[in-house]
């Protein structure tokens, strides 16, 4: 570990109860001089070059730590180089959350990324209204972060929201961006509920399946979400505690609805200096995509429609082919015409898989993107909110600078000492605030560099999938048509 | 408005159909007569057909001839056919339906009014469409009128007859007016009491085998053909929906291509390209599947119905030889009125037979054209899609080689 090029950030030693800022002029007591050098070799382009450190779970480095005295990461060391301040954690319970990117992708290259999530088995539990659907999670990986290779729990749906709720609430705030969930299905879910064992209600089970194995290969695919302590229990452990407060019309719900409401018009009085025309440049070309996704995404749910309206059209028309066939009295004729029947009962069939490959492939791509790029505007969002508050803080430091000027000409000794305390604590927070703003625009660069790599990858991967659905389906109607061909001939 | 010839333009039909368009009837083309429409123009609301002849028979003054008519002069001619007794013992080829441009009109009246809402590309995208669309019915209505004159012409009995040639041949306007009010209403009636009158006559059995097998077949036949021509053509019209969702998909992968700033700007405009080409294949599909199956299907649905019309002639025939028979007997037993009842009985014994006599003949050709029709559209159905399904495969694999090469 010593001597080593990377900074090693370990959280969990770092005291909540310290001051949030700590000048320059702490120097530790401890011995490890040697030491703590190395924990100052940068990375100089990480500008908030921490005091902590981190490790993952079960990697060696801990065990090393561990053995060597009192951490010398808890206290700050004035740095020989021209490294920003440092600043200690914040109260996050959470043992990760402000490594930079570089360390633990750097970390991952020990411990390759090999997992593989599929969610299967819906299986109905219970009756009526408080039925409800429960999924097999089997989760197949290689990786030291898991205490098994090979292992599977029940869930059921609100558990994949609860799941949601917490990374959400740990995570978006900062600037990562956390996959959404599935959306709810009042409708369907009652379809399901009720009983009714349809073509319909088969599918949304179907979709809905697909799409939690999609949610879930999302959020372990990104390398920070994959480490939380709340994925590796949903993940692993047999009981889960049951996730209230998911349910829409619960107070919670409601709850939600509202706080969206509040923030949508808060977005809207916030109007922010950008200082910075990356983000600027990003947030237009995310509104574009927006645009064009949730277009593109309408086109191909109507095809889908059309697709499935085709396949029982098709199938009608097979149906009274034969019928046409059985009644002409011309012998090969009517050989003929059965035969075409057959061909369009087949092409029915044909049609039916196409709209499903349309569906699962195209169309759910684009409906997940659509909501993805939902939450990396919230990102945005919330970087916004981050600079507000740090504003708001400057703004408050201000006028508290400007009351305690006019007291310095009363003579009220007690009320300006109150006024000095108050000024310092504030001048912390606007500290806090920068390095928070400054912090989740990193974030945010990096994430969205992230998620456009994924984005990439995901349309190119299935869109070409799709594409050989269609070679497919070509394919077959050639086989079908070349059968039917000779059998027309045959007509004499 | 808009002035059509009938070799520009895009081509909307197979190539094949340039040719003869007797494509459902498949008939000898007999050097003694020949008729096609050469031209034709779209007005306003009416279509002008150049009906063109060739003949060497000595009726004509000319060999070679042109004239203009529009389509109520081709239902005259029609309805003049069937109002003749002499023909009652033929399957009378049925009249071509109206040129039906209504529901093209109005989308292309949509569209214009829609100009506004799209972006320029997608306005003379659709334009184009929707022209091709009017175009391809023209082409359609053309071919069900000349098929009408092809028929009558290659009839042994129906090519002399005297309206026949004066359509042909009198360039001047036959002042044909379309059937007013009165005479709609007329017409209406006849028909509520031929179909009461045909259920009566159709519970009567017949003596002759062939006949009553025909009485039979037909029947099923003809309402069987009507469920067919109307589930292909609801098939066919998901077919084109299923097209236009792609034509959008296409445009809105294009403008996604020229906003990213990623790798997937040249992956999305290549996909789009592909959408676009195949979505023309897939709307070609729909269009040959129109012609070759739905048309077919339409057009038999017609001629079922006509010979179902003469099976009831030839049932009111006997019925009315029947109904002489009686009044001879009764006159015989009064003693009065023979000589009348007598010759009234051998006219409608001469009417009967005459009809029987034709009208098998008739329905043998029947047969055998339908058999020719069916065959020759099937195959060249089976062809087409062939044809199509193959471009459109190489189209797909060689889109994906090169997106898979690139990724």
């Amino acid at each position: 570990m010593c001597g080593e090029k990377r900074p090693l950030v370990l959280n969990w030693f770092s005291s909540k109860s310290q001051p949030a800022s700590l000048s320059a002029v702490d120097i530790s007591t401890n011995a490890n001089g040697p030491k703590q050098d190395s924990f100052f070799d940068d990375d100089n382009e990480d500008l908030f070059a921490e005091a902590t450190e981190e490790v993952s779970l079960d990697s060696p480095e801990r065990d090393v730590l561990l053995s060597d005295g009192p951490s010398p990461a808890i206290t700050p060391i004035t740095p020989p180089t021209s490294v920003i301040t440092p600043r200690i954690g914040h109260t996050h319970d959470d043992m990760f959350t402000h490594s930079s990117f570089d360390e633990i992708e750097e970390e991952e290259s020990g411990d390759s990324f090999d997992i593989h999530i599929s969610v299967s088995d819906p299986e109905k539990i219970g009756d009526g209204m408080n039925a409800y659907m429960a999924y097999k999670v089997t989760t197949k990986t290689s990786m030291s972060l898991f205490k098994q290779r090979d292992f599977a729990v029940k869930r059921r749906f609100s558990d994949f929201l609860g799941l949601h709720s917490k990374l959400a609430s740990k995570y978006l705030h900062i600037g990562y961006i956390v996959p959404p969930a599935p959306e709810k299905s009042i409708v369907g879910m009652t379809k399901v509920k009720v009983g009714k064992e349809d073509q319909s209600s088969n599918e949304f089970v179907e979709k809905r399946r697909s799409a939690l194995e999609r949610y879930l290969m999302r959020t372990v695919k990104h390398p920070i979400l994959l480490k939380d302590p709340d994925v590796l229990q949903f993940l692993e452990s047999t009981e889960l505690p049951r996730a209230v407060n998911t349910q829409a019309l619960s107070s919670a719900g409601i709850l939600r609805m509202v706080n969206k409401a509040a923030d949508a018009v808060n977005k809207m009085t916030i109007k922010m200096n950008e200082s910075d025309a990356w983000f600027e440049e990003k947030q237009q070309h995310f509104e574009n995509l927006d645009l064009q996704l949730k277009k593109l995404h309408a086109s191909v749910e109507s095809l889908v429609c059309h697709r499935k309206e085709l396949s029982v059209n098709t199938a009608q028309f097979a149906k009274s082919a034969a019928m046409l066939g059985n009644s002409e009295d011309h012998t090969a004729l009517s050989r003929a015409l059965s035969q075409l029947a057959e061909v369009e009962e087949k092409i029915d069939q044909l049609h039916q898989d196409q709209a499903n490959a349309d569906l699962y492939l195209f169309s759910e791509l684009l409906g997940d993107y659509v909501r993805l790029i939902g939450a990396v505007k919230g990102v945005f969002d919330h970087r916004m909110k981050t600079w507000q508050k740090w504003q708001d803080s400057q703004m408050l430091l201000q006028k508290k600078r400007e009351a305690e000027a006019k007291l310095q000409f009363t003579n009220k000794p007690d009320k300006l000492q109150q006024a000095k305390d108050e000024i310092k604590e504030l001048e912390g927070k606007v500290q806090q605030g920068e390095r928070d703003f400054e912090q989740i625009s990193k974030t945010i660069r990096k994430e969205v560099s992230r998620f456009e790599k994924e984005r990439v990858k995901d349309f190119k991967m299935i869109i070409v999938k799709y594409l050989e659905s269609l070679v497919q389906t070509q394919q077959q109607l050639i086989k079908y048509w070349e059968a039917f061909l000779p059998e027309a001939k045959a007509i004499s | 408005m808009m002035q059509e010839g009938l070799d520009d333009g895009p081509d909307f039909l197979s190539e094949e159909d340039r040719g003869p368009r007797a494509v459902n009837v498949d008939l000898e083309m007999d050097a003694t007569l020949q008729v096609d429409i050469s031209d034709a123009l779209s007005e306003r609301d009416k279509v002008k057909f150049t009906v063109h002849t060739k003949s060497t028979l000595p009726n004509f003054k000319q060999n070679e001839f042109s004239v203009v008519r529009q389509h109520e002069e081709f239902i005259w001619l029609h309805d003049s056919f069937v109002e003749n007794e002499d023909y009652a013992g033929y399957i009378i080829p049925p009249a071509p339906p109206r040129p039906d441009f209504d529901a093209s009109r109005e989308k292309l009246q949509k569209l214009g009014e829609g100009e506004g809402s799209m972006t320029k590309e997608e306005f003379t995208k659709m334009k184009q469409e929707l022209e091709a669309e009017y175009l391809a019915i023209f082409k359609k209505t053309v071919a069900m009128h000349e098929v009408f004159l092809c028929r009558v012409a290659a009839h042994p009995i129906l090519r002399k007859d005297l309206n026949f040639h004066v359509f042909l041949e009198y360039n001047q306007d036959l002042s044909v007016r379309g059937k007013n009010k009165k005479e709609k209403l007329e017409d209406f009636f006849k028909n509520v009491v031929k179909s009461a009158d045909g259920v009566l006559v159709a519970g009567v059995k017949d003596v002759d085998d062939f006949f009553e097998h025909e009485k039979t077949f037909l029947l099923e036949y003809h309402n069987r053909v009507k469920d067919a021509s109307a589930k292909c053509d609801r098939m066919i019209r998901s077919h084109k929906n299923a097209s236009d969702d792609m034509n959008r998909i296409a445009s809105s992968l294009y403008t996604l291509g020229t906003q990213d700033s990623t790798d997937l700007c040249k992956f999305f405009l290549k996909v789009s390209e592909l959408f676009e080409k195949t979505r023309k294949i897939e709307a070609r599909v729909a269009a040959d599947e129109d012609l070759k199956l739905a048309d077919l299907l339409k057009y038999y649905l017609r001629e079922s119905q006509a010979a179902k019309d003469l099976l009831y002639r030839r049932s009111r025939g006997l019925v009315d030889y029947e109904n002489a028979n009686k009044a001879l007997d009764k006159a015989r037993a009064k003693n009065r009125d023979v000589l009348q009842a007598e010759t009234n009985q051998q006219l409608c014994c001469h009417k009967f037979e005459k009809i029987s006599e034709s009208a098998k003949q008739e329905l043998i050709d029947f047969k055998t054209r339908r058999v020719a029709a069916f065959r020759k559209n099937l195959v060249e159905l089976a062809e087409l899609e062939l044809k199509h399904a193959k471009g459109n495969l190489q189209l797909l694999q060689s889109c994906v080689g090169v997106l898979k090469g690139n990724t």
